[in-house]
């Protein structure tokens, strides 16, 4: 297997530099495999990488990408542009994991229980590889979403997902007539957002702040310079209908709960496990494992709501605030969500595996989201997760204002621009 | 002529040959099909139900799972090997990390043991008989034997 991820990454470096026609070309504009908006173009950059989680974008342009399993032993890549053609320059760390981040020439990094961070140098290069701070230290990993996301506001704050290890905190995790636990034990090292600073050493628990509770569990997660408010996505809960036959049938299991897009201030409490928010009622429910029947709210009423609600299981992987130049105006401070596509929504056809666009005024959506990138799935209708083709997981702007998108199943990452 | 004999015996022996090829290879697949026709139709059907029901949104449609969170029901030593400890994943589920092919899977199997000892047989009987699989079938004694012991 080793070999194998080794021959993958050599694969990638002779990719970008040469024009074996046996592989699909870099920049090469006849692959159109994905679709995009008319007046934007596509070019593949990286053909198989690995499984590519976060990636993230340093001054100098070089794209940083996490994966999820090592590749010839090591965890993140970098890749640098010349002319045109990506290839990469170093790889490190020997743990795997989804957050990736930099900021003011320093790259944060988290494995399942802790984040460091590396210096990056004049040359662009991490010039700490083997030796980073270790920044947080000792956060709760228990399997189920374990991994870490990151983002960094403006201020030396650094923020962290905890996500819970469980599904909706039954007594019994996952099984049907199984009560909830309330309180819910879990909420107390995870299920939300924690601050810590980026300036300190070994931070825990005792060290940061529960900035945001009541999250299940958060992949995507942006800071919003334009108003300084921390955004993030919210997975929301499996199995509504396979755990409560009688109340959900296969439609209302595949379309609930939403995915919660979420403007997530300090104090915030968005009601996990006791609610999930429902987009076709626009309200928060009391969940079936709490004393819930799919319509009853009781104390989800006072709960904090989402800003907007996507259809259920998309699983949304990634979040961007869009800060650049190149595209229209109307993609000015607007949001970029990564959907990994779902896996429950079975028997019915799978949903997501796609890049949505949600434009925005004043920290809040201005319209309804919009699909940006589709086609990741190649096929008309998907009915099992692993038939998919590609399943987009990060996003990142390049260096000329362009989106990247990471893909986390054949190892890629597009990159798409504005035609000008 | 001569050449003709020759060749007319040596088509012979190949035609003979052929056939001896012809009755071992019927008897090998007549023993194939026997073994599949040992699953009675309904037992596949009921089972087919019970999948639909209690399985494939983890496990989904192609039982080939979800990468890291649910493992697939395809080839697996889990799915074809003992039957006593395939029925205990069902009837106690099952917490503790599972590797295969070098891949981990996140997400706990929940226990079933609200479905019947006719369920379980039908669907493990199901499972290891559809997607690729093939293996003996369990039985409801099979599983009513575990279950008494749990």
């Amino acid at each position: 297997m080793k070999i194998w991820f080794a021959a993958m990454a050599l694969l990638v470096a002779i990719n970008a530099s040469s024009c074996d026609s046996t592989a699909i070309k870099v920049n090469d504009l006849s692959q159109q495999d994905i679709s995009i908006p008319v007046g934007f173009k596509n070019t593949i950059i990286v053909n198989t990488l690995g499984r590519n989680r976060h990636i993230s974008v340093a001054a100098n342009g070089d794209l940083f990408v996490k994966l999820e399993k090592l590749s010839n032993g090591k965890g993140i890549f970098q890749l640098r542009e010349t002319n045109g053609i990506w290839k990469v320059i170093d790889s490190f760390c020997n743990y795997t994991g989804t957050g990736i981040a930099v900021k003011n020439n320093f790259l944060y990094a988290s494995s399942d229980e802790e984040v460091f961070k590396y210096t990056i140098g004049s040359d662009g290069r991490i010039t700490n590889v083997s030796a980073p701070e270790k920044i947080i230290t000792g956060l709760a990993s228990k399997r189920q979403h374990a991994s870490k996301s990151i983002a960094l506001d403006n201020a030396g704050n650094i923020y962290v997902n905890i996500g819970a290890y469980s599904n909706a905190c039954q007594v019994a995790d996952r099984t049907a007539g199984s009560p909830g636990q309330d309180p819910c034990p879990i909420l107390e090292e995870a299920g939300g957002i924690w601050q810590f600073k980026t300036n300190a050493l070994n931070q825990s628990y005792k060290e940061g702040l529960r900035y945001v509770t009541g999250l299940r569990n958060v992949v995507g997660l942006d800071w919003n310079a334009s108003n300084n408010e921390l955004y993030v996505m919210q997975h929301g809960r499996d199995q509504l209908g396979q755990l409560n036959p009688d109340m959900y049938n296969d439609t209302t299991n595949a379309e609930l709960p939403s995915e919660e897009f979420i403007l997530a201030k300090k104090g915030n409490d968005f009601g996990w496990p006791y609610c999930y928010y429902d987009h076709l009622q626009g309200k928060k429910i009391l969940g079936p494992e709490y004393g819930g029947d799919g319509k009853k709210q009781g104390r989800c009423a006072d709960k904090d709501q989402p800003i907007m609600g996507f259809p259920g299981h998309w699983a949304p992987n990634a979040l961007l605030f869009y800060t650049g130049n190149q595209f229209p105006e109307r993609y000015k401070n607007g949001a970029f969500i990564a959907f990994h596509g779902s896996w429950n929504r079975a028997p019915m056809r799978q949903g997501g595996y796609l890049v949505a666009f949600v434009p925005m005024k004043d920290g809040k959506p201005s319209g309804p989201y919009e699909i940006f990138a589709n086609g990741f799935t190649g096929k008309e209708e998907l009915m099992s997760t692993g038939d998919a083709k590609y399943r987009p997981c990060g996003l990142a702007m390049s260096a000329d204002g362009s989106l990247l998108v990471s893909d986390s199943k054949a190892g890629r990452i597009w990159k798409i621009s504005y035609k000008m | 002529m001569v050449l003709n004999k020759i060749l007319g015996i040596k088509n012979l022996r190949n035609r003979i040959f052929m056939k001896k090829v012809a009755i071992v290879l019927s008897i090998f697949i007549a023993g194939k099909q026997s073994h599949a026709q040992s699953i009675k139709p309904t037992t596949m059907a009921a089972g087919k139900a019970v999948y639909g029901k209690a399985c494939i949104t983890c496990h989904q449609p192609d039982a080939k799972g979800v990468p890291g969170l649910n493992p697939p029901l395809v080839k697996t030593k889990w799915v074809l090997g003992n039957k006593t400890a395939l029925i205990n994943i069902i009837l106690k589920g099952l917490n503790t990390p599972i590797e295969i092919d070098d891949e981990y899977y996140a997400n706990p199997m929940p226990a079933q043991s609200n479905l019947t000892d006719e369920q379980i047989a039908d669907v493990l009987t199901y499972v290891r008989n559809s997607f690729g699989n093939k293996a003996t079938t369990v039985t409801v004694a099979e599983v009513k034997t575990a279950r008494a012991k749990k």
